[in-house]
C-alpha cells in the first residue's frame, strides 16, 4: 500500500529547511486546515447530489438531469443561490446565540471529520483516544442545535431543538456502545491502529455475530444522531415547519444543511473505519494473488467506496421508512437498542476472552 | 395480536417487517424509472390509457341525443342540440343529434358524462396538449 505519510513528511522537511520549526508547523496547520475544509465542501456537494439521485431512484424517478450533464451543475447553482441569499435577522431573537449556533454545528462536524483516516498516513487527527475524541466532538453539535432553537425566539424552533436534544443524547449512548464493542476486540482507540489490525480481515468478519449486530445498531443510532431518515423529528416539516433551523436563511441555513450531510458521511466513514476496515483492501487469507490485486487499488478509493456504500445503505433506510413519533423513537432507543448493545458488548467480551473470533 | 407478542417476539416481528420494506424499495431502486422526459420524448411518450385528456366522440352515429351527459355535467360544459325527425319508412318519430357542443375551458374532467352515457358514444382521449391562444378555440363541436 502506498503510504501518504511519505508526502507529508517530505512537505515537512521541505518547509523546515527554509523556515524555523514553529513557523513551518503553523504553515502546515493552515495547509491542512484549508485541505480539510475543501474536502469537507466537496464531500458535502457530492453527498447532496447523491442524496437527490438516490432518493429519486428509490421513488422510481430520474432525479435532477436538466442543468449540466446528469444534473451535476445543479449543485453549483444551488450553492451560488445559497451564498447570495440574504441572512435575515429575527427581531427579539438572541442575536449572539442565533448567529453562533450554525458555527458550533459546523465546528463539531469539521472536528469529527478530521478524525477520519482516508488512507495510509492520510489522517489529520490521529492519537491514542481517537474514537473517544470523535464521539466527544460530534456531540458538540447538539449544543449548536439547542442554541439555534433557543436563540430564534420561535416556539417551533425550540420544540425542534428540545426534541433533537433528547434524541441525539439518547442515541449517542447506543452508538458509543456499539463502537465500544469493536474496541473490546481491538484493544485500541487509535484510528490508524484500528485500521492496521484489520489487515487480515475486516472486523465485521473477524467479530462475526456481535460485530454484525453492533454494525446494524451503529447504523440505526448514527442515522438518528444526525437527525435523518426515519428519525428526522427535529425538523418534522409537517408539524414544526423546519424545526431548529426555521428562522435561518441564506448561508446560515446552508451551514446547517451542509453539516447535516457531512455528518451523515462521518457516520458512514466511522462505520467504514471501525467495521469495514477503513482504507484496508479486502484481503482473504490464503489467496495471495487476489490480495495482491486488491492491494493495487489505492487506499483512499477503498475508503470512499466503502463509505459511500454505507451512505447508500443509510439513504435506503431513510427513503424506506416513515418518520417515527417522539415516544416511538425513545422507546426504540431505551427499550431495544440499549439493552441489545449492552448484551452484545457482553457477548463480544465472551468472544474475546475465549478467543472465539477469527 | 400485537399485545400477545413477547419482547423478543416483537423485536423479531419488527425486524421482519422492516426487511419487507427494504425489499420493496430495494427492488424499486433497480427497476426502470417511470419518469417521462416530456418535451424531449414527445414522439415516444407513453401516457396511461385512463388519463383524461379531453372529451371526444369517436363515432357520432352511436349518440342517441338523450342528453344524459348534459344533465350529469356539473359545469354545464356539454350542450346537446337535438332535433326530432320522422323516419320516412316506418313513420316513427326519433331524436337525432344536430350538434354536440363541448366547452373544454369549463370542463373539469370528472368523467361523469362518460359514465352516464348509455351507449359509450363519448370517451376521454389521452391527448393532453390542449393549450390554445384564444378561449373561443376551446369551444368544440364533437360530432363534426
Amino acid at each position: 500500500m502506498f503510504d501518504f505519510g511519505i508526502i507529508t513528511s517530505w512537505i515537512h522537511e521541505f518547509l523546515t529547511s527554509y523556515l524555523p520549526l514553529g513557523l513551518a508547523t503553523f504553515l502546515e496547520c493552515v495547509l491542512v486546515g484549508v485541505c480539510i475544509i475543501l474536502l469537507y465542501v466537496v464531500i458535502a456537494v457530492i453527498m447532496i447530489y447523491m442524496e437527490r439521485k438516490v432518493c429519486a431512484a428509490f421513488q422510481c424517478r430520474l432525479g435532477p438531469n436538466r442543468v449540466g450533464p446528469w444534473g451535476t451543475i445543479q449543485l453549483i447553482c444551488d450553492m451560488i443561490k445559497m451564498l447570495t441569499k440574504e441572512i435575515i435577522s429575527v427581531r427579539k431573537s438572541d442575536k449572539f446565540l442565533y448567529n453562533l449556533a450554525p458555527f458550533i454545528v459546523i465546528l463539531a462536524s469539521v472536528m469529527a471529520f478530521s478524525c477520519l483516516p482516508f488512507g495510509r498516513g492520510m489522517s489529520v487527527l490521529d492519537f491514542n483516544v481517537g474514537v473517544f475524541f470523535l464521539m466527544a466532538s460530534s456531540s458538540i453539535g447538539v449544543v449548536g442545535i439547542l442554541l439555534a432553537g433557543w436563540g430564534s425566539n420561535n416556539k417551533y424552533s425550540l420544540i425542534g431543538a428540545m426534541r433533537s436534544g433528547a434524541q441525539m443524547i439518547s442515541y449517542e449512548l447506543s452508538a458509543s456502545l456499539s463502537l465500544l464493542t469493536i474496541i473490546v476486540l481491538t484493544d485500541t482507540m487509535q484510528f490508524s491502529e484500528i485500521v492496521m489490525r484489520q489487515q487480515d480481515g475486516w472486523f465485521i468478519f473477524k467479530g462475526h455475530i456481535p460485530a454484525v449486530i453492533a454494525f446494524v445498531v451503529y447504523l440505526i443510532a448514527g442515522n438518528a444522531e444526525v437527525n435523518r431518515g426515519p428519525f428526522d423529528l427535529p425538523e418534522a416539516e409537517s408539524e414544526l415547519t423546519a424545526g431548529y433551523h426555521t428562522e435561518y436563511s441564506g448561508m446560515h441555513f446552508g451551514l446547517f444543511y451542509v453539516a447535516e450531510f457531512v455528518n451523515l458521511f462521518i457516520i458512514a466513514g466511522v462505520a467504514t473505519t471501525i467495521f469495514l476496515g477503513g482504507w484496508m483492501p479486502l484481503h482473504v487469507s490464503g489467496l495471495d494473488g487476489f490480495n495482491h490485486i486488491m492491494d493495487l487499488i489505492p487506499g483512499f478509493i477503498w475508503f470512499f467506496g466503502k463509505a459511500f456504500f454505507v451512505v447508500w445503505l443509510l439513504m435506503w433506510m431513510k427513503w424506506t421508512f416513515p418518520r417515527l413519533r417522539i415516544d416511538q423513537i425513545l422507546t426504540l432507543e431505551w427499550r431495544y437498542l440499549i439493552p441489545i448493545s449492552l448484551v452484545n458488548l457482553l457477548v463480544m467480551v465472551i468472544v474475546v476472552v475465549f478467543k472465539l473470533h477469527f | 395480536m400485537e399485545r400477545n407478542r413477547s419482547y423478543l417476539g416483537k423485536l423479531f416481528h419488527g425486524i421482519s417487517t422492516l426487511l419487507t420494506g427494504f425489499k420493496v424499495t430495494g427492488r424499486e431502486f433497480f427497476t426502470r424509472k417511470v419518469t417521462e422526459e416530456y418535451p424531449d420524448n414527445r414522439d415516444t411518450l407513453q401516457i396511461s390509457p385512463r388519463f383524461r385528456g379531453r372529451l371526444s366522440m369517436p363515432d357520432p352515429q352511436k349518440c342517441i341525443a338523450c342528453g344524459l351527459c348534459q344533465i350529469n355535467c356539473p359545469n354545464d360544459t356539454i350542450k346537446v342540440v337535438s332535433q326530432i325527425i320522422t323516419d320516412e319508412e316506418t313513420g316513427k318519430k326519433r331524436k337525432v343529434l344536430v350538434s354536440y357542443d363541448y366547452d373544454l375551458g369549463a370542463c373539469m374532467f370528472c368523467q361523469l358524462c362518460v359514465n352516464a352515457c348509455p351507449h359509450d358514444a363519448i370517451c376521454f382521449t389521452t391527448e393532453f396538449e390542449n393549450a390554445v391562444y384564444d378561449r373561443e378555440h376551446l369551444k368544440l363541436t364533437l360530432n363534426k
